[in-house]
């Protein structure tokens, strides 16, 4: 006891240089947000993600560890349009921290910075895994990134607004490198422009608009549901009059489908990182643009 | 000469106007004249100038268009407005749930000797019924609060009953990890105390359940619970209950007669492994059961226990799920076991045909199940579980009131007859998508010393907004 009196003033001096010192917890829904988070704060933000990009975001776990790591974050950061509704709310209920939920500053939806494509006409279960707000594979658009990233660090400076100045850096900086790096994508992506593709599910959309790819096939007969033999053949049939360059799947995904339409047409079968991490080459978001245009233009060219 | 001269003057003054008239006309035409050209000057060059703008405008607005085409993704600088349907009106769902069932014995004497059964602890009837209905309904109230109601529609054999399972409000803003629930709702001890009929794994609840809480325990309180700053998940609560239902029986206590308290862990092993494990003790104070829920003998059989005193149950709880790389939509498995001790302690009253007997009675209960489910494909699972009970009943007559007193230790629900209900099923299910399952179940129920043979196809088919799933 007496050992702690003695010691007081060095231990709340301790606390205070931890409280100083101490860096907003980002808690993202998915890598990519992670990963730009990372870039905005550098070393004032310490950021995670719930899923790895070998999950399929629609249908993951809402584990106790990820209720623990969200219960002390100062920032949630998803992708919404209903692409984390099977488990984000139950997190947000469970983890009893005001801070993150939805409506406070601490909660960012990066879709209602972008303008989502596809939004049904028709809202009926029928059609599959629909999203009402638009498909919210936002994250393979490059162009998608600076108005979030904006949002991001407006975000990350009301919650530390001691160090605003740094994220106004931080964003700059990061914008500065990231359209750079687009000039530089979008030259190497002239050969990919009006390429046909199959893809396993709509998540290539967006990738698709930015380089003008042409989606000529799905694997899957409709949006989330596993792909059917019955369909895989009525494909097959409409690959035999219509020529396409590759298939495409991410890295969660089931990669049979593909193979089996593979064997039989002999296009080339391409495994896309969908996020940041999907592979050994997609370390951060430039490296995953990077490695999935020079897939691409190794199996088109 | 004056006169003329005047009238000379007078006529000049008279003609001057005249004359200065005529020239103004003629110069105020002239310069209208001019006004006129150089107003069409201007005019032309105007509209030449604002035809040139159009053009520019035109051309403006078809390059601005031409590069939305080319965009493709407008850049939007404040957060774009987005429909959403639910932010003003509740999410709503309706479940429903019916299926075919089979039994060798007859459902309408189901019992489990040993226990008193009570709540919804009877089998569904035999043939095709419709299970059960739900309609749930769920939202924001504000900035503070956050509501659920559930309410089932189910038919008790004479009509429709309507029941309020849940209606609750949880808070969304208290500090430092503290969380409040008040309403109607499902007691969070155990582990499938608080998950819905529509998420269960299989068909029925664990006998265990069965028969300490009436298959599902929900009641009227107040529930606070804590989460722990941990990377270590760590859920600590305490709830207190009305104690009007079962297993309770009446209440007379302003806080409630039913108390418990939980904790709960859980947390990954890498990627692929995650796991929760609970701990939970339920007091239940100045019981007043009889021993009459669903499951009775016959109408006309007037016997019957009455259970007052107290009662003690602690349930340890474990969730083990893996999925390949934490993504369970190819394969996934579930292992789950849970293991419940009683202890109720004070008197029976034994009735039969107007006539009663008291007795002390003390009760040690025991029960568990364990259970394996496995997705070997997408939409595709099967599981197996097994269940067992176990009681230890003291009971001596004080009074036996007018009827014979080894029958009434004979007769009396409590008496296990040296039997311990047990029972093995087996399940397999297919779920279309998210929102429709169908599933085939086997029970080889040894509840009573006869087994029942039990084959149950279900369905569940979910409409409207899914609420999220808890681990």
């Amino acid at each position: 006891m007496k050992f702690v009196i003695k010691q007081l003033p060095f231990i709340c001096l301790l606390l205070l240089s931890r409280l100083a010192t101490a860096q907003v917890s980002v808690f993202a829904c998915e890598p990519e947000w992670a990963a730009l988070a990372q870039e905005i704060g550098g070393k004032h933000v310490s950021a995670s993600s719930a899923t790895t990009a070998l999950q399929d975001v629609h249908h993951i776990q809402a584990r106790p560890s990820l209720i623990a790591k969200l219960r002390k974050a100062d920032l949630l950061v998803c992708t919404g349009a209903g692409l984390e509704s099977g488990w984000l709310p139950v997190l947000q209920r469970r983890a009893n921290n005001p801070a993150v939920q939805t409506g406070a500053v601490g909660y960012l939806e990066t879709t209602q910075y972008v303008k989502l494509l596809d939004r049904p006409a028709q809202l009926d279960r029928a059609a599959g895994d629909v999203h009402a707000q638009g498909n919210p594979h936002i994250q393979l658009d490059p162009r998608n990134y600076p108005p979030i990233a904006k949002a991001m660090a407006g975000r990350l400076a009301e919650i530390d607004p001691q160090h605003a100045g740094d994220y106004e850096a931080g964003l700059t900086n990061f914008l500065q490198r990231w359209a750079s790096a687009m000039d530089g994508w979008q030259v190497q992506a002239q050969p990919l422009q009006g390429v046909q593709i199959v893809v396993h599910h709509n998540s290539w959309r967006y990738l698709a608009g930015w380089l003008g790819l042409q989606r000529v096939g799905t694997l899957e007969p409709k949006p989330g549901v596993p792909p059917t033999s019955a369909h895989l053949s009525k494909l097959l049939q409409q690959l035999q009059e219509h020529d396409a360059a590759a298939i495409i799947y991410s890295s969660y995904q089931n990669a049979r489908a593909a193979e089996w339409l593979s064997q039989r047409t002999g296009l080339p079968v391409v495994e896309l990182p969908a996020t940041v991490g999907g592979n050994a080459q997609a370390e951060d978001l430039f490296s995953l643009f990077s490695d999935i245009l020079q897939r691409l233009l190794a199996v088109t060219s | 000469m004056k006169k003329l001269s005047l009238l000379a003057v007078s006529v000049w003054l008279l003609a001057l106007p005249a004359v200065s008239l005529a020239d103004d006309l003629a110069e105020i035409r002239r310069q209208i004249d001019a006004l006129q050209q150089e107003y069409e000057v201007r005019i032309r060059a105007l509209e030449e100038r604002l035809n040139a703008a159009e053009k520019e405008a035109t051309e403006a607005r078809s390059q601005a268009q031409a590069a939305e085409q080319a965009a493709e993704v407008a850049v939007a600088a404040a957060p774009v407005e987005q429909n959403r349907s639910n932010t003003f009106n509740p999410a709503i769902s309706l479940i429903l749930e019916g299926s075919l069932n089979s039994y060798s014995q007859d459902p309408d004497d189901y019992a489990l000797p040993g226990f008193q059964l009570g709540g919804e602890a009877g089998l569904p009837a035999e043939g095709l019924t419709l299970d059960e209905t739900e309609l749930v309904m769920s939202a924001s109230v504000d900035q503070l609060f956050y509501a659920r109601s559930t309410i089932g529609l189910h038919d008790d054999g004479d009509g429709t009953e309507v029941e309020i399972e849940e209606a609750f409000v949880d808070t969304l803003a208290l500090p430092a990890g503290a969380g409040l629930r008040f309403g109607r709702f499902y007691s969070d001890i155990g582990y499938l105390n608080r998950v819905h009929s529509h998420a269960w794994d299989f068909r029925d609840q664990p006998l265990v359940y069965r028969a300490m809480l009436g298959s599902q325990y929900t009641d009227d309180g107040v529930q606070f619970s804590w989460v722990a700053p941990t990377d270590l998940y760590l859920r600590l609560g305490g709830e207190t209950f009305r104690g009007a239902r079962f297993p309770g029986g009446e209440s007379t206590d302003t806080l409630g007669n039913i108390q418990t308290l939980f904790a709960k862990f859980g947390g990954d092993v890498g990627s692929s492994h995650s796991w929760q494990a609970g701990l939970s003790q339920m007091w239940v104070n100045d019981v007043d059961r009889s021993s009459s829920g669903h499951a009775h003998g016959d109408e006309d059989d007037e016997a019957g226990d009455s259970f007052t005193g107290d009662s003690n149950l602690t349930i340890a709880d474990l969730v083990w799920k893996w999925a390949p790389n934490g993504n369970p939509t190819d394969r996934n498995l579930i292992l789950q076991a849970e293991y419940f001790y009683r202890h109720e302690d004070g008197k029976d009253t034994f009735t039969e045909g107007g006539d009663s007997a008291l007795l002390d009675y003390a009760g040690r209960q025991q029960g568990l199940y364990a259970q394996l489910v496995y997705q070997f494909m997408p939409r595709w699972r099967i599981g197996a579980r097994y269940d067992w009970l176990g009681s230890d009943n003291d009971l001596d007559i004080i009074d036996a009131g007018g009827l014979d007193p080894n029958e009434v230790l004979e007769e009396t629900v409590f008496n296990s007859d040296g039997h311990d209900p047990s029972r093995w099923s087996l399940m397999a299910d297919w779920s279309p998508s998210e929102f429709s399952r169908i599933r085939l179940q086997y029970n080889h129920d040894k509840s009573q010393p006869v087994t029942d043979n039990q084959w149950t196809l279900q369905y569940i088919m979910s409409l409207g907004a899914h609420g999220a799933h808890e681990f």
